[in-house]
């Protein structure tokens, strides 16, 4: 009985609960094409190292990188992966990168909290402590991005998409607004309209709005890149646009470590299978060659 | 249309026996075989210490931190590392204990053998003692280098085994001197 | 069907271990089983099955060597696996794919057995413990589905148990049970780790039990007719071995498809975020196995009676050998009973495109109409469903249909398929008149 009703709530009950579904509205993401697209694809080890940039020099304020450790940068398909080390505790850039660093940890004599250079195998330090310390400074709470690429509809098209949004190129110097704000939309104090960003603004119109509803939604970051704001080390000029699709990359990287190393290993199995089965059939033909089985 | 006796069964007559080893079934037996070599790889490697684990697997440190005559204990590996300042007199009694005809070796092994050439005066050993795994005590016993207070093995200041019930000397890492002063073990 | 034992033990040894512990003459039989020389593809997902089950079982007893099933380390432990375990990225999507790929099996495999009589007597028991197998499926994989504490982990356990406290009476202290604590959370997960790690034992002594069920009659067949002799069937091994291996291995090429280019595709986004039990994601939704069910509970206005609509779903699947009771067992001739069966399979499809939908969506897009929305699919193939089980099979079509003329046996010649014969017209030559 308690199966029967456990198969009864599995594909039920979620209506029980399930608040009233808004309708969100987005603006259809913007076309890119990724160097890791596709069965063959794989990370522009450059990208990376300036998508890399990017998080450090203007997302790291704000987004923590919990999952991403500093070894991380150099293991294959990393952005400082380099063949000439043995591992990636070897690599002269990621244990020059962890050494910039500064990790929270125990003075081993005294027991005091201490801030300690970083090695290879600790994880990237988050600019808050944890989430109500950065709800208090920043008023929300902006989200870890080591798995953003997973977590959102559209994945990285989405994250460039988003930032990008409808800034006009050439726009040097602060970016105070993704796109013109559209008329009768009433943007709260601090925040942001994007039209990028899934979300449902027909309660954020003014009283009495009887013409059509904006799509997008309303964001709490401001418009983080513009024009210059990263100096790229292989002089690739450093657009809003540039700089939205490498830090798009870093962080389809930063969730997705082990993409290439599965694709790979995809088209191998693949190949293998095919082999197989057709081995296999025709082991099936030989051996029913003699019975009437129509 | 089809001959519904003939054929119907395997005949052993006419046909030969269909499991008959013939080349297209060894074939068939030998992708698999090796599909499932591919596959058990990954489920035993798994096992095999994960990347966090090795990214603490070699640690880097400044010996001239150390105090002459002292030492200091890291950890390396979950285990302790004895980093030894020793004194001019406790590289002299382990080097001639070598020649000392009444002193015995339950694992001979030369002093030099067990630090870098010219870094004689730093001794970097594993503090686990080699019979059960206690950690050893720095200075205890009749030479001057470790007491292990768990059964009594008793380590000079090479950290040789003396006496007690250790079998093995304790054990050297591989570690190399990065500059004059630091080290990276592991 | 299962006859006297050949094996003959050859060796001192065999003869030794024999008179003890048959166990090399219950292998030899299993090979030898007699198996009909006319079973096509669709017989080869039993064998897919097993091979799914095995396929979880170690993967995942392997993935519990890593996860940690607390509240506050569970989602790191799989991003450890995806991340530093070696070939813990291949493991955990071999599993995570693997259950869709064990419910895409299982769902052909009942399909096949509703279209050629499989559950009709004498193979009843064996068809009731297919329905528990499943039974035992759903609920391992709702648990499973759970240990990652993801958002659609965390607020689908919620959902899901909130629905035991809507049982009068013992619902709210069972709920509380289920919980270990006033909600959904840490002693839940952990529980809900033991059980996963339990129940697909369960499920393979019922696997046990099935082919125990199956081998007594011996396979069906697409004719439906019995084995008449020894030469309508042939030895398991080799016969039925290398096919069922050709059928894992094309299996596996859509598996690995999954695995290897578009791991995530049958999850949700949502899950890549941890639970957070004060924030609700916009749209909470079951993993697609469950989607035609999730349908027809919302077909229904009213929360009991989508509760019980669901409940009578699953009854009629055991039912099932009681209700289609036509003297023809395979659909093969049954051209009438075909239609129905194909608009049943496409009533499976749209609930499950149903499920997926907003209650609001529009069908047609840009159509402005209160009918003009998914749950009215829902109701009418939700009611065929639920109609094809206790309406079409018990009672319309014994009045109404007229099957084909069934061949004589499985080996009489080709004739006997519909496709060569016009229906009515005289089978094999040896059928009598």
């Amino acid at each position: 009985m308690l199966r029967k009703l456990t198969a009864l709530a599995i594909a039920a009950g979620l209506l029980a609960a399930a608040p009233a579904l808004a309708e969100t509205t987005q603006a259809p993401l913007k076309p890119v094409a990724w160097s890791f697209d596709g069965p063959f694809g794989h990370y522009d080890q450059e990208q990376l190292q300036r998508g890399f940039k990017v998080y450090r020099e203007v997302c790291s304020q704000c987004h923590s990188l919990k999952l991403i450790a500093f070894h991380d940068l150099g293991e294959p398909g990393g952005p400082f992966w380099d063949p000439k080390y043995k591992t990636a505790n070897d690599n002269a850039y990621v244990k020059a990168i962890a050494a910039q660093f500064k990790v929270p940890d125990i003075d081993t004599d005294t027991g005091d909290p201490i801030q300690r250079q970083a090695t290879t195998a600790d994880a990237m330090p988050p600019p808050y402590p944890n989430d109500i310390a950065a709800k208090a400074t920043l008023g929300g709470a902006p989200p870890d991005m080591s798995l953003l690429a997973k977590a959102r509809e559209g994945g990285p098209t989405y994250i460039y998409s988003l930032i990008t949004a409808d800034i006009p190129a050439g726009s040097k110097g602060s970016v105070t607004a993704y796109a013109p704000t559209p008329p009768g939309l009433v943007i709260p104090a601090g925040k942001y309209y994007n039209p990028y960003l899934a979300g449902d603004l027909s309660a954020s119109m003014t009283p009495g709005w009887k013409g059509p509803i904006p799509v997008g939604g309303i964001i709490a970051m401001p418009p983080p890149l513009a024009d210059g704001k990263v100096t790229f080390d292989d002089g690739k000029a450093s657009t809003i646009d540039q700089e939205a699709q490498d830090v798009a990359a870093f962080l389809q990287w930063a969730s997705d470590p082990k993409m290439e190393e599965r694709k790979q290993m995809g088209l191998g199995v693949m190949i293998y299978l095919l082999l197989f089965s057709g081995v296999l059939y025709l082991s099936y033909r030989h051996i029913w060659r003699n019975v009437d089985h129509h | 249309m089809a001959e519904s006796v003939a054929g119907a069964s395997p005949d052993t007559h006419e046909a030969p026996d269909p499991s008959r080893r013939d080349f297209i079934n060894i074939a068939a037996i030998a992708l698999a075989a090796g599909g499932v070599a591919a596959v058990a790889w990954p489920l035993v490697d798994q096992m095999n210490p994960s990347a966090d684990t090795l990214a603490l697997s070699s640690i880097e440190y400044d010996v001239s931190k150390v105090p002459l005559g002292q030492e200091v204990t890291l950890l390396w590996r979950k285990q302790p590392l004895f980093v030894r300042h020793r004194t001019p007199a406790e590289i002299q009694a382990a080097v001639s204990a070598e020649h000392d005809p009444s002193a015995v070796f339950k694992d001979p092994q030369p002093d030099e053998a067990r630090v870098k050439p010219g870094k004689a005066e730093w001794l970097i050993i594993v503090g686990v003692c080699t019979h059960l795994g206690c950690t050893p005590a720095f200075g205890g016993g009749p030479f001057g280098g470790y007491l292990c207070h768990c059964h009594g093995s008793v380590y000079d200041t090479s950290g040789r085994i003396r006496s007690g019930p250790a079998p093995k000397n304790l054990a050297v890492p591989d570690y190399t001197f990065l500059t004059d002063t630091h080290i990276k073990v592991g | 069907m299962s006859g006297p034992s050949t094996y003959e033990p050859k060796t001192a040894i065999e003869r030794w271990l024999d008179v003890r512990l048959p166990i090399v003459r219950f292998g030899a039989d299993l090979m030898d089983f007699p198996t009909p020389k006319n079973l096509n593809y669709w017989w080869t997902f039993g064998g897919i099955l097993a091979f799914c089950l095995v396929t979880q079982i170690v993967t995942g007893i392997v993935l519990a060597m890593h996860f940690d099933p607390s509240g506050a380390g569970a989602f790191l432990s799989v991003q450890h696996i995806q991340r530093d375990v070696n070939y813990g990225w291949l493991i955990q999507g071999i599993h995570a794919n693997g259950a869709s790929m064990f419910f895409v099996a299982v769902y052909i495999h009942m399909l096949r057995g509703m279209y050629y009589g499989s559950a009709k007597a004498p193979r009843e028991v064996l068809w009731l413990i297919g329905a528990l197998i499943y039974l035992t499926m759903m609920a391992t994989a709702f648990m499973g589905y759970v240990l990652p504490w993801g958002q659609m982990s965390f607020w689908g356990a919620k959902v899901i148990t909130n629905i035991f406290g809507a049982i009068p009476v013992i619902g709210p202290p069972l709920t509380q049970i289920l919980w270990g604590g006033f909600t959904v959370d840490s002693p839940t997960l952990n529980r809900f780790f033991s059980l996963h790690y339990l129940l697909p034992f369960v499920i393979a002594a019922l696997v046990a039990l099935h082919i125990w069920a199956l081998h007594v009659p011996g396979n069906s067949n697409p004719t439906g007719v019995n084995v008449k002799s020894k030469s309508d069937t042939v030895p398991f091994h080799p016969y039925y071995t290398v096919k069922d291996s050709f059928a894992i291995s094309v299996f596996l090429i859509m598996f690995a498809a999954f695995v290897f280019f578009m791991p995530e595709a049958l999850g949700h986004v949502d899950n890549y975020t941890p639970a957070n039990p004060i924030v609700t994601p916009p749209h909470i939704v079951p993993e697609w196995y469950f989607l035609p069910y999730y349908a027809m509970l919302r077909a229904v206005p009213d929360k009991l009676g989508g509760v019980l609509v669901m409940g009578l779903a699953i009854l009629s699947i055991f039912a099932l050998p009681w209700l289609d009771r036509s003297k023809t067992r395979s659909m093969r001739y049954r051209p009438q009973a075909k239609i129905y069966f194909a608009i049943f399979v496409l009533s499976i499809l749209v609930l499950g495109f149903a499920g997926a939908k907003e209650v609001d969506d529009p069908v047609i897009p840009g159509l402005v109409s209160g009918f003009n929305t998914w749950v009215w699919p829902s109701r009418i193939f939700g009611a065929y469903f639920l109609a094809y089980f206790w309406i079409i099979l018990p009672w319309i079509l014994p009045m109404t249909e007229t099957p084909l003329p069934v061949p004589e046996s499985i080996s009489t010649p080709v004739l006997a398929h519909p496709a060569a014969a016009p229906a009515g017209a005289a089978a094999a030559p040896e059928k009598k008149g």
